[in-house]
């Protein structure tokens, strides 16, 4: 049973202790290909939640913990969305969920969002990276920012949260490896005619796939640009005990987890955080293909495998 | 059952009883426990080598003062119940301390049969009576509660500093709830101590208990992320709050190329195994990369643990890298033998100094240096000290680092007026086992940095008595 989330937050007694640790999904819809947008019932999560922190995720005895980040959430209604996108067995798998179905969901983890009036703050957002970019451009608005978004995906049909980014910003600027909207190339040849027509921003943000984050790293440390990089890697537990996700910031250790996710870009080593993100690539692989051989009748339902 | 008591010349007579185990080369196949338990007959024959002493120094070798020579005196006379009931008046937790307290160090070191020969098997004694009582049919007894005091005392984090404060908090009356951050109660007993050396069931039944007990768990919580300290009275309504969060930060050893894939600390490797069951990939998801040649740096519990899972895993050379040599390994010595059984290959004083790795990352080998032992240090052990010119290069797959943990930050950086001292470890009372807030306690490897399940049990019993003494100050309070 999930404590209601009525007995926990604004209510009569918000005195609360204990109850199930499972939570509950409460809607599930596919944004995009292979992209779904989950609203989950997590009413002490919903409340704790600032820009910038993730989640982790099991949905089921034999299921790995699955870092996630948090797009939106609700402390009224005591929900929070995760916006997934399916690329192996444990997001497809929880892609066949349904409403009602009870998952477990651990956070908010990781520190928050830096949030301070910088003047000029552009959000830089790739595929997936574009979720839990929203939370953060909004907290940034709100502090007094101006904010120029840079969103960019392989297709327009990739360009996640479009309506909401735009509402969390001044300025959009879009670009598609196949031109089909917006800028025909990448984030950064977006990001250079941005900086040579209005000058230097004061803040970049970049969250999106680690190649991308690499590359506007190098283009902001040539302008001198101050930049902001979310990572995610491979992780346990999430709370600073297995040490599976420290990446190498400023020649020192860093956990991701507890110590980020958010790191001077310029102090990032990416190649080697990319070297690392590959260590199970082989199992990973044999876990899909499995699972796939095992459903495939609903692998034909919306997951696109390429 | 009535039998004759044994002359202290007769008791003298009996050999020291083995403990029956898996034979090596099976059990280097299986994650099944290793040590098999006593029968009845091995027990009773066991029990009836203690001599009874007046003054029995045992009792003070136990961190939880059990009242050793009772409890042995019922397994003489067969009444294991009765056996269990005077470990209980003690220790909660009696098939896991069984299993996992370093006996040979606390009950078993001063034991006055052991001064001319071997001393009573005391840990493999508790170990009998707590299994033959989850053996039985029916329902373990519990015992029974007092009326509620009114109370709510939260407890942070489920391993064995939690469980033990929560068990005596709830005989005391108190309602307890313990957060846990993992999906899973036990803390370390479960996401740390391997299968084979403590079966997930025994912890899965110890808890058990403790639930029938009226403690609530909640899993998937953090403290310091969930819920704040100060939330927990506030917002939860809780009267005290007890920490026992840990030691749960691996160390590393700041030697070049030691983020190459495949070094990684002794918790992530034993929490890809233990707690996501990664030895059965790919019917559960985590998985977990070995190879044939696998060294682990340190030589205590946890890198026992770690070098006898490597082995079950199939790797073909497991070694073993310790700066010291055998006689300051800190392990258990039974783990420590089984290792060695398990054919791992020890290399006493020798420590790693660059980690070799690939083009891909993927780590290659190491550079090992050879030491030797000069004066004692701080801890009063010899420190080793590297032989100028002494290396040499070994091939390997897998890294892990079993070199210890620090206290884990989490709940102490995030709360605010909480004293610490320069590690990192809370700052408590030694006598209430307070901290700096009122209300708020702390014990186990928080407090003392990384030691035993028994001291931290023992440290979670001692909380208790303070929250207990606490919370009837504020009762008194109340009604003054």
């Amino acid at each position: 049973m999930v404590v209601r989330c009525s007995d926990q937050i604004g209510g009569p007694d918000r005195r609360l202790s204990g109850g199930d640790p499972v939570a509950k999904i409460v809607s599930i819809e596919e944004i995009a290909p292979a992209f779904k947008r989950y609203v989950v019932e997590a009413p002490e999560i919903a409340r704790k939640h600032q820009a910038g922190q993730f989640v982790i995720v099991l949905i089921g005895e034999h299921a790995e913990r699955v870092p996630l980040t948090i797009a939106d959430n609700d402390p009224e209604a005591g929900t929070i969305t995760l916006v997934v996108q399916e690329v192996g067995k444990s997001t497809m798998e929880m892609g066949t969920m349904k409403a009602g179905d009870p998952i477990q969901v651990v956070g908010p983890l990781g520190k928050a969002t830096h949030i301070e009036n910088f003047g000029t703050c552009v959000c830089i957002g790739g595929g997936a990276g574009i979720a839990p970019m929203l939370p953060i451009a909004r907290a940034l608005k709100a502090a007094g920012n101006r904010i120029v978004s840079i969103l960019g995906g392989r297709n327009e049909g990739l360009i996640i949260l479009r309506p909401e980014m735009i509402e969390a910003s001044h300025e959009m600027i879009y670009t598609t490896d196949d031109g089909s909207f917006g800028r025909k190339g990448v984030v950064t040849d977006a990001l250079k005619t941005f900086i040579e027509e209005n000058g230097k921003p004061d803040l970049v943000i970049a969250i999106g796939p680690a190649i991308m984050m690499k590359f506007v790293a190098l283009m902001t440390k040539d302008y001198e640009i101050p930049t902001v990089v979310s990572l995610n890697t491979i992780m346990i537990d999430g709370t600073g005990m297995c040490g599976g996700c420290r990446v190498a910031v400023g020649g020192d250790s860093k956990f991701v987890c507890v110590d980020g996710p958010e790191f001077d870009a310029h102090e990032v080593d990416f190649d080697l955080m990319m070297k690392r993100q590959r260590i199970y690539l082989e199992e990973e692989e044999i876990a899909r293909k499995r699972y796939l051989e095992k459903h495939a009748c609903k692998a034909v339902d919306g997951v696109e495998v390429s | 059952m009535a039998r004759e008591k044994l002359e202290k010349k007769e008791r003298l007579k009996i050999p020291r009883q083995p403990m029956p185990a898996q034979k090596p080369m099976d059990r280097i196949k299986n994650f099944s426990e290793v040590a098999l338990g006593f029968s009845e007959d091995l027990a009773v024959l066991e029990a009836d080598r203690c001599l009874e002493c007046k003054k029995p120094k045992c009792v003070d070798g136990c961190p939880v003062g059990i009242d050793i020579p009772a409890f042995v005196c019922k397994i003489q006379e067969a009444d294991f119940e009765g056996a269990l009931a005077i470990i209980k008046k003690d220790n909660t937790l009696p098939a896991i301390c069984g299993r996992v307290c370093p006996q040979e160090d606390q009950c078993e070191v001063v034991c006055v049969t052991g001064k001319k020969g071997d001393p009573v098997a005391i840990g493999r004694l508790e170990r009998f009576v707590a299994d033959w009582e989850m053996a039985q049919e029916g329902e373990v007894k519990m015992p029974e509660l007092p009326p509620p005091s009114g109370f709510k005392v939260a407890v942070v984090g489920s391993g064995p500093a939690g469980l033990a404060c929560a068990a005596d908090l709830a005989l005391r009356g108190h309602k307890v709830t313990i957060y846990e951050a993992l999906h899973k109660p036990g803390g370390v007993l479960v996401y740390g101590i391997p299968e084979f050396r403590l079966p997930k069931k025994i912890v899965q039944e110890e808890i058990g208990n403790l639930e029938k007990l009226g403690v609530e768990i909640r899993c998937n919580f953090v403290i310091g992320k969930t819920a704040s300290v100060e939330d927990l009275f506030l917002d939860y309504g809780f009267d005290a709050v007890f920490l026992g969060t840990g030691a749960g930060l691996p160390y590393f050893m700041g030697i070049p190329g030691e983020n190459y894939i495949g070094v990684l600390s002794a918790n992530e490797f034993l929490t890809r195994v233990n707690l996501m069951k990664a030895f059965a990939f790919p019917d559960y998801d985590t998985p977990v990369r070995l190879g044939d040649n696998v060294a682990v740096v340190g030589s205590g519990n946890v890198a026992m643990d770690c070098l006898r899972t490597a082995k079950r895993l199939g790797a073909k050379n497991v070694i073993c890298l310790y700066r010291r040599t055998r006689d300051e390994s800190p392990a258990r010595l039974e783990e420590l033998e089984h290792a060695e059984e398990e054919a791992i290959d020890f290399r006493w004083l020798a420590s790693p100094v660059e980690i070799y790795g690939n083009d891909d990352g993927l780590v290659t080998g190491a550079r090992v240096q050879k030491m030797e032992l000069g004066e004692p240090d701080d801890s009063g052990r010899r420190r080793p000290v590297p032989i100028e010119g002494d290396q040499y290069d070994i091939e390997l797959d897998q890294l892990i680092m079993g070199i210890g943990q620090g206290p884990n930050p989490l709940v102490t950086k995030s709360t605010e007026g909480l004293e610490l001292n320069r590690w990192g470890n809370i700052v408590v009372s030694e006598e209430t086992m307070m901290t700096s807030i009122d209300g708020v306690f702390a014990g186990g490897d928080i407090v003392t940095g990384a030691a035993t399940v028994i001291l931290a049990m023992g440290a979670g019993k001692k909380a208790s008595e303070g929250i207990d003494s606490y919370l009837k100050g504020k009762a008194t309070a109340k009604t003054a």
